[in-house]
């Protein structure tokens, strides 16, 4: 209970604390003294071992990840266009073979805004939570979701570009903001009687986009991906997405998880450079993890680029229901 | 408060309110009323259905002659909600089951209606009656819109299950009654009148009239929209002069909630 707190607490802004050593188990302890032991030359020695024992490819969850984004927006558009009839509709809200499926931001801002409780959404809101929680909330922001992918891609760019012009940097935000947001675009779908946020979703945008034609509003998200190349690389994933949120609180408890080792882990930091949210990396900071085994907190997007770029493989995706 | 931590806040607030200000623009169009549009037969009064739909599309991709599209940014809130340009393609009812009604995952599209006549799109209206063929005692021969127009109706002496490009159809009209002769709510009428409901269903009967050509004396008509009109833009969309006659005026149109 305290960690699904504490989970939540990370989830809408707050920065991860280092635990006293009071809250940790002897044999945490005694694996954080084992690794202040090894240092220098021998802790090089120790990765690179640990290194050739791994056989990821570094690329791996990537290559699958950018997939899943492709085929399944694929599967909209050729729903439409060749009239496949797998998912009809846009990723704001769909059939899938026939079952409705409605995104639970989208369908929370309409239900704000007409302020009825639509029958017909129901079923859409259950399966897609059932869905989301079961494969951890947040896995739709990387696995499905479009603008994702875009911007991974303008982030590669920004670290491409970054060292060769002093002026291209990169700058942090309060992550305070994407839960502020959360909140204003819900009181102002109350308030208002219009889906505002609808307005600028670059995850409804993008969709109708591919489905049923380009449209001027896209200039919104070109405007979005070049402010991350040139200012904030993933800066609407990170801090602004009521979206991410929204699925960060389903998926909180989720069987889903990507769990720590620190019995594997030599704090080498990989995992927290490729990260889009790494204060859900915590544990892997020196000396900071609470038990031998931690697993993720929500805002985890279960993207898998830690487990590629792991030199050690102390880290790896777990799926277990309870305790 | 460190330098960099005010700095982190300041930036952050300004980026936040930004977001909220650029999304806030789409209120705009709204309050100025920029753009009228007609929306898909059963959408809600205008500002429940701006409320309620979830801008998925569905309405659009069962459309069997194409008729439904997606706004863009000058709709403001309204972006990616599906509207109709009838002269360009109307709603002819041809799916006679209102397909987009029951595609809506929503209720933007309200299931309380069931047949084309109970749809209250918007009501037709004579904007250049000066134009009109019928007031000047005239026919029209040829093709409607001519040969490059794109927009399909169901003629269904010719195909029942396909909706047929204008283009490819012929008038020889002795007075243009376009407006009156396309019109679905007419032609339901009609079919009924004669004993072949459609789908063999009486509901599908439409109770009033929606449009007939009025003798005004010399050989002379003048097209009266009644009070069976749905507003779905067939006859804006068929009316052969250039520009067309009968134009939709959707205000204050739409099903309650």
């Amino acid at each position: 209970m305290k960690n699904l707190m504490q989970s939540f607490a990370v989830l809408f802004g707050k920065d991860p604390v280092k635990a006293e050593q009071s809250a940790m188990t002897k044999r945490t302890i005694a694996e954080h003294q084992r690794k202040t032991e090894i240092r220098g030359r021998e802790l090089s020695l120790h990765i690179k071992a640990e290194r050739k024992k791994k056989f990821n490819s570094p690329q791996k969850w990537r290559r699958k990840r950018w997939i899943s984004i492709i085929v399944v927006n694929l599967l909209f558009v050729l729903s439409y266009r060749l009239d496949l009839q797998l998912v009809e509709g846009a990723l704001t809200a769909s059939r899938f073979v026939g079952f409705h499926m409605a995104d639970l931001n989208s369908a929370l801002q309409i239900t704000l805004a007409f302020k009825q409780i639509v029958i017909n959404l129901v079923i859409g809101v259950v399966t897609v939570f059932i869905v989301w929680w079961l494969l951890g909330g947040r896995t739709f922001c990387s696995w499905i979701c479009p603008y994702h992918l875009l911007s991974e891609w303008a982030e590669l760019i920004h670290l491409k570009l970054s060292p060769k012009f002093s002026w291209i940097k990169h700058h942090d935000f309060d992550r305070k903001a994407r839960a502020v947001l959360w909140l204003v675009f819900a009181v102002l779908a109350y308030v208002t009687g219009y889906t505002v946020y609808e307005t600028i979703s670059p995850t409804g945008i993008l969709s109708r986009a591919l489905v049923y034609g380009p449209s001027v509003i896209l200039l919104w998200v070109v405007a979005l991906l070049v402010f991350e190349v040139f200012y904030s690389r993933r800066f609407w994933c990170r801090y602004a997405c009521p979206i991410g949120l929204t699925y960060g609180l389903v998926g909180a408890t989720a069987p889903l998880k990507i769990k720590h080792d620190l019995r594997k882990c030599f704090n080498d930091g990989a995992c927290r450079k490729v990260c889009l949210v790494p204060h859900v990396l915590h544990s892997t900071k020196k000396g900071a993890a609470v038990k031998l085994n931690t697993e993720l907190g929500a805002d985890c997007t279960r993207c898998g680029r830690c487990i590629d770029v792991c030199p050690t493989g102390a880290l790896s995706f777990k799926f277990k229901v309870g305790k | 408060m460190s330098k960099t931590t005010r700095r982190n806040f300041l930036r952050t607030m300004i980026a936040a309110s930004g977001l909220v200000a650029v999304s806030l623009l789409g209120y705009i169009p709204i309050v100025k009323g920029w753009v009228k549009r007609l929306r898909p037969p059963g959408a809600l009064l205008e500002k429940d259905f701006l409320a309620s739909c979830i801008k998925c599309g569905q309405c659009v991709q069962v459309c069997p002659v194409e008729a439904i599209k997606i706004t863009d940014i000058d709709d403001g809130f309204g972006v990616g909600i599906p509207f109709i340009e009838p002269r360009l393609q109307a709603c002819d009812f041809s799916c006679d089951g209102l397909q987009c009604v029951l595609a809506c995952p929503t209720g933007a599209l309200t299931h309380h209606i069931n047949y084309p006549h109970q749809a209250r799109m918007a009501t037709a209206v004579l904007a250049r009656p000066d134009k009109c063929l019928a007031m000047h005692g005239k026919g029209f021969k040829g093709l409607a819109r001519g040969a490059d127009f794109e927009g399909t109706l169901r003629y269904d002496e010719i195909d029942r299950w396909n909706p047929l490009p204008v283009a490819e159809h012929e008038y020889d009209l002795e007075i243009c009654d376009l407006c009156v002769r396309q019109c679905p709510i007419e032609i339901r009428i009609a079919q009924c009148d004669a004993g072949n409901p459609p789908a063999g269903d009486p509901n599908q009967c439409p109770p009033e009239h929606a449009i007939q050509l009025v003798p005004t004396g010399d050989g002379k008509f003048t097209p009266e929209i009644m009070a069976g009109c749905v507003g779905c833009g067939v006859c804006e969309m068929i009316c052969p002069t250039e520009p067309g006659v009968i134009v939709m005026d959707e205000s204050g149109r739409g099903v309650m909630a």
